[in-house]
Formats: structure tokens, C-alpha cells, sequence
């Protein structure tokens, strides 16, 4: 009794030394969105939703900051879609890093690409679509990444034994597919499930002003095929089936003056037809407009799938353009527009995003997304009808 | 002909120190070696890294500050490599900025997005452009090489009861926002207590103070602070370092787009 108490007194004496040791941050915001017209779907029913985001992040550091361990939960509560309401762990690992090796043991996330309006080449971790359409948020990848250093470039290994499946909007979120695409029916090709261990190998350098990526992939496909299934009384629904593929990737930047030339293309075998997929485009900055600060930047992009309509990407032929502004102010004001038009079906949707800073501790961002002319055909049919606004205020600590 | 200049030089090198008031070093090169001679006292510091508060005051007096952690590499006969992560305001904690600079080719720069993970090479044509909101542009935080201007030796002069070298200086790097800057080099310390910054209409358009110079390893003079005021706006930005360390042992290694990543 003795023991199990002075063991406890001992845990309890510890773990503020353990926080202490380390250094919390991180936000809380509310979400608001408004949508402008009724869904295709009456189960859809709101036309405004609430929602409440937090993302501590835990780290802390030791031995000259060559290791460390980062720990970022993250949950997500909303007013109507159950399915949106979700708990994550976006980061919790442990880095080692020496003078010709790094290495990363847990679950995080990774970046490759260098395109704008499509990450193309982006695959090691599966999208948290119930999040946000443009497929920048993510779910924790658990892996183990061992980078090697040389002077020739750095070549990063990853080993993922665990898959993590898309996170789909529920029956009444807005910004799903139609019919609905249900993941408790989801489908693998692999007999091991999301126990297949999935592998990966990027090279990354720099010549000069060219920064190039080049990487393979093989493993359950992050993106799902989303087959017609039917329940027992004829309603349908869609299936998300992981295969497993093999992708190959480039991504090149060249940095000339003002002036980023940016190009991704993959090849992919393992998911039905074998395709190859490209994103090429320039983004050009304009520096202190018109005698003031501003910055503005001028992007276009052109996006290629060879699988044509039967593409699981909006992007199979289409043409981006967009404009940046940053305008350089003590409250970090930007703005982004976009339009992609999509050049076979004459679909568009225009984009706008901008975010400036209130005090010192507070974040607000704007968001609008607005489709026109999706055809019945289109993927993006299902959501025509979801234009909405987003105000999201955020508190920073 | 060549053996004849060499003789020249050598006698005119052993006469130098009789003819001195007589020998007609131009105001060009008087400024280029003052510049050299700057540059050369402040050699061998091998790496530092500071901490940085950085607090923007506009005309109404409101302010607003930021604090990064500056970490710098020396780079002989090359530009400076330097990395400086965010820790404040609190929505860019962790943006991390890293820059190989270079005298007169354009620098390299990469910039990591910690939200999304991305590391972007970013263009570094933007010389002239503010620094995070602040009335420094991306040059002047930039690393001063002796090759990055022509210069002119103006006068000699007291600022504040001390003894200085004013210099004028022409950037010769390309998309400066500058057509000229004068420098106030203090003798003893050769290091600016004050530089004025002229836009491209040849306007007075800034004044950089430097504040409380200390001296480290016996050697190496750094300001506490440094103020700069907008003469135009009517906002100044003032810079204050804590934590000065040198000689760490950091290499290139130290200053990769790995290292950048892991960047807090």
C-alpha cells in the first residue's frame, strides 16, 4: 500500500516536470460557415453551420535539440455532421537526429510538392476530407522515417504499417458525394486491411536554383475508388475501395528570380487502368505594388490526368489561375483568389481565402468556395449546390 | 613593363608612411578599405545565435512584437548562411526562414511552413520588401559583405562624442530598394552607429541606430539594439538581442532544408 502510494506520489511529483520540461501550444477556434443555396440532398438540411476546432501541440527537447519528442491531439466538434465531429492524433513522435541520419519514430505528417491548386505527388498521408476540400488537412501517418543525408542529395525511407482510411462527410454534412460514401463499408484489396505495411522512398536536393523530389510509393492507395454499393431496401450508397499501387513521382521547382517555374508528375499502376497524372505551372511576384508594401502574386497552373473522365480527380484537364496578395502588414494580412475551369466539362470554382491577425493572439480567417456549371457527369456534381463562406477565428497560444 | 609597375609599387609601399599626407588615396578607395578593414576585424566568429524581439511601433504608438531565434553560420569568401525560426506572434510559431546568402548572385532561401509541414523555396528577389511587417527590408537584415556596395569616404566626423568614418555606400547586388546609404563607422570599434538609408527617388527614407555595443570572445562588437525609424510612415522598428553565443560548432549540416524542418 505503502509502495503503491509513494509510486503514485513519485508519478504525480513527475509528470509536471515531464510538462514542464516541454512547451505547450497551439489554438482553439470556432468555425462558422454559410451556405448559399439548398443541398441536392434534403437530408442535408442547414444552411449554417458551427463548429469548434483545438490543436495543442506538445514539444519538448533535449540533447542540443538533436532529439525531441511532439505530441499534437487534435478534435473537432460540429453542429450538424457527426461524422465531421472527429478526434485525431495528428503528431506524436519521437526524432533522433545525427550528423548523417535522422530519424522519425511515430505517427506524423509529411509534405511533398510544390504545386498550388492540386498537391499531385502528396501521398503519405491519407486526406482528412471532412475538414476541408482542398486536401491540406490530414490524419497522423504512423511510420517509421529514417532519412540519410549526403551531399548528393537526401534520400528519406518510410515504413507504414498501419493505413489510415479517409474520413467521409455523414449523411447530413454538406460538401459529400452523392449517394453518400459510407467508410464502415470501406473495401481492400490487401487480405492484411489497413494492416498492410505500405512503403516509401523520396529523393530530395537542390542544383542551384532547382530543387527537385524524386519518389516511389507502394502500398494501399490513399485515395479510394468509390464503388455503387445498395442497401437491402435499393438505396444506394458509395463503397471506398483501397487498392494497392505502385507511384512513381517528380516534382521540380526552378526558382528564377521572381519567377517559380513548378512541375509534379506520377505515374501510378494498381488502381483498375495504369495512368499518368501532371501539374505544371509558374507563380510570379510582383514586389511592392503600385509604391506600397504589397507583394502580389500571379499563378496559373494546367492539370493533367490520362484517365479523362473516368479520372477520380477533378483535375483531368483542367486550367488553374489564381492571385496572391501579401500585404506585408503588422497583422500579416493575405489573400488568395482562385478559379479552376475545368476545360472539358466548362465546370469552374473560384476559391478565396484570407486571413489577418487581431492583437497578438488572435487569427481571423476567411474562406469562400463557389462552384458553377458542374455537369450531372462531373465528380464534382454532387457538391454544386454547397457554395459557401467560412469566417474562422482562432485563438493562438 | 610589369617587373617596372611591381618596382613602382614597392617603392611607393616603403615611401607611404614619409608621403602620407601626400600620397592621394581617393575618397573610393579610402571607403573600400575602411569597408575591408571592417570586415576583416569582424572575421572568425565561426557561428552565433541570439535571441530577437522585435517590436513594431507605428505614429499612434500602438505596438506589436515578435521574437525569433536568429542562428548563424560564418561562410568564408561567400555570403553568410542564416536560420531564424518564430516563436512569436503565436499563428507563425515555428515558421522557420532559411537563407544561403551570397554577395552578389541571388541568395538562396527556404521558408518552412510548420501548419503544412512544407518547406518552399521562395524567390529572394525580394530585397526591398519588409522584414514580418517591421520597417527593416529583407537587405538590411541581410549578411554585409564588402562586396555588396562601392563606396565613398565622405568625411570624418563626431556622433555622440565619438570618433567616426562617414561612408557612403551604392549597392551593387540586384532589386535594391536603395540608391545610396551613409554610414557612420565608429574608429575604435570599426562598427555603424548609425546608417541612413536613401529610397530610390534619393529620399531620405530611413535612419538605423545602433545601441549599446557589447564586446564578445574580446573581439566581436554586437549591439543590444537597433532602432529604425520610417522618416516617411512615421514607424520604427527597434531590435533587441539576448543570449548571444558563439562559437557553438554548428556546420553546414546545420543549415540543410533536414535541419529546417526540425527548426523550433
Amino acid at each position: 500500500m505503502k509502495l503503491i502510494n509513494s509510486s503514485r506520489l513519485f508519478f504525480l511529483l513527475l509528470l509536471p516536470t515531464i510538462a514542464a520540461a516541454g512547451d505547450w501550444s497551439g489554438y482553439a477556434g470556432l468555425e462558422f460557415r454559410g451556405f448559399t443555396q439548398t443541398a441536392l440532398d434534403t437530408r442535408q438540411d442547414h444552411a449554417t453551420n458551427f463548429s469548434f476546432t483545438f490543436e495543442p501541440e506538445y514539444y519538448h527537447r533535449w540533447d542540443n535539440g538533436d532529439q525531441s519528442i511532439a505530441f499534437v491531439p487534435y478534435v473537432r466538434l460540429d453542429e450538424h455532421d457527426n461524422e465531421r465531429t472527429h478526434l485525431d492524433i495528428r503528431e506524436l513522435t519521437y526524432l533522433k537526429a545525427a550528423e548523417n541520419w535522422e530519424l522519425r519514430l511515430g505517427i506524423r505528417k509529411v509534405f511533398w510538392g510544390v504545386t498550388e491548386f492540386q498537391h499531385l505527388v502528396d501521398i503519405i498521408n491519407q486526406t482528412d476530407l471532412v475538414e476541408n476540400l482542398d486536401t491540406e488537412d490530414k490524419l497522423g501517418q504512423p511510420m517509421v522515417n529514417l532519412a540519410l543525408i549526403n551531399d548528393w542529395g537526401t534520400v528519406d525511407l518510410f515504413v507504414m504499417p498501419y493505413f489510415r482510411e479517409r474520413y467521409f462527410p455523414g449523411t447530413s454534412g454538406r460538401l459529400r458525394t452523392l449517394p453518400e460514401t459510407r467508410q464502415d463499408r470501406s473495401r481492400f484489396e490487401s487480405a492484411a486491411k489497413e494492416k498492410h505495411i505500405d512503403l516509401a522512398a523520396r529523393y530530395t536536393h537542390y542544383f542551384g536554383d532547382w530543387d527537385i523530389g524524386l519518389a516511389h510509393f507502394y502500398g494501399t492507395s490513399r485515395e479510394p475508388r468509390l464503388l455503387l454499393g445498395a442497401e437491402t431496401n435499393g438505396s444506394p450508397f458509395l463503397i471506398p475501395f483501397y487498392d494497392i499501387i505502385n507511384q512513381t513521382s517528380l516534382d521540380i521547382q526552378a526558382t528564377k528570380g521572381n519567377m517559380l517555374w513548378k512541375f509534379e508528375g506520377l505515374h501510378r499502376s494498381g488502381q483498375a487502368t495504369t495512368y499518368n497524372a501532371l501539374a505544371a505551372g509558374f507563380e510570379y511576384t510582383f514586389i511592392g505594388i503600385l509604391d506600397t508594401a504589397i507583394d502580389l502574386g500571379v499563378l496559373g497552373e494546367y492539370h493533367y490526368d490520362d484517365r479523362g473522365k473516368s479520372a477520380l480527380s477533378i483535375f483531368e484537364d483542367d486550367i488553374g489561375i489564381g492571385a496572391r496578395l501579401a500585404f506585408n502588414d503588422v497583422q500579416s494580412s493575405t489573400a488568395l483568389v482562385g478559379l479552376v475551369w475545368d476545360r472539358d466539362s466548362g465546370g469552374q470554382f473560384f476559391n478565396l481565402e484570407a486571413s489577418r491577425r487581431i492583437g497578438d493572439s488572435w487569427l481571423l480567417e476567411l474562406q469562400g468556395r463557389f462552384f458553377f456549371g458542374q455537369k450531372r457527369r462531373d465528380l464534382a456534381f454532387s457538391i454544386n449546390r454547397d457554395d459557401y463562406s467560412e469566417l474562422f477565428l482562432s485563438y493562438n497560444f | 613593363m610589369r617587373r617596372v609597375s611591381t618596382r613602382v609599387i614597392l617603392i611607393a609601399t616603403l615611401l607611404t608612411p614619409l608621403l602620407n599626407t601626400a600620397y592621394a588615396e581617393t575618397p573610393e578607395e579610402k571607403g573600400l578599405s575602411i569597408a575591408t578593414e571592417a570586415d576583416n576585424r569582424d572575421t572568425g566568429w565561426t557561428d552565433q545565435t541570439a535571441n530577437m524581439s522585435m517590436v513594431l511601433s507605428n505614429k499612434q504608438g500602438d505596438t506589436s512584437t515578435r521574437m525569433m531565434c536568429i542562428t548563424t553560420l560564418e561562410v568564408q569568401d561567400d555570403g553568410d548562411k542564416s536560420l531564424i525560426v518564430f516563436d512569436d506572434p503565436k499563428d507563425v510559431k515555428g515558421t522557420a526562414f532559411l537563407s544561403h546568402t551570397h554577395s552578389l548572385t541571388p541568395d538562396d532561401q527556404w521558408l518552412y511552413l510548420p501548419a503544412l509541414k512544407r518547406v518552399k523555396r521562395i524567390s529572394s528577389s525580394n530585397k526591398s520588401g519588409p522584414f514580418v511587417g517591421s520597417e527593416y527590408a529583407y537587405e538590411d537584415l541581410s549578411s554585409q559583405e564588402v562586396e555588396k556596395y562601392k563606396y565613398k569616404w565622405l568625411r570624418d566626423e563626431t556622433l555622440d562624442g565619438r570618433d567616426c568614418f562617414v561612408i557612403e555606400r551604392y549597392p551593387q547586388y540586384e532589386y535594391s530598394g536603395y540608391t545610396r546609404q551613409i554610414v557612420w563607422l565608429d574608429k575604435i570599434m570599426y562598427q555603424p552607429l548609425k546608417l541612413d538609408f536613401y529610397d530610390r527617388k534619393d529620399t531620405l527614407l530611413k535612419t538605423l541606430l545602433f545601441i549599446d555595443y557589447k564586446q564578445y570572445l574580446d573581439q566581436y562588437w554586437r549591439p543590444d539594439s537597433m532602432q529604425m525609424t520610417n522618416h516617411q510612415s512615421g514607424k520604427s522598428t527597434t531590435l533587441s538581442w539576448t543570449n548571444y553565443q558563439f562559437k557553438i560548432g554548428l556546420t553546414d549540416r546545420d543549415f540543410d532544408n533536414n535541419t529546417l524542418k526540425r527548426a523550433r
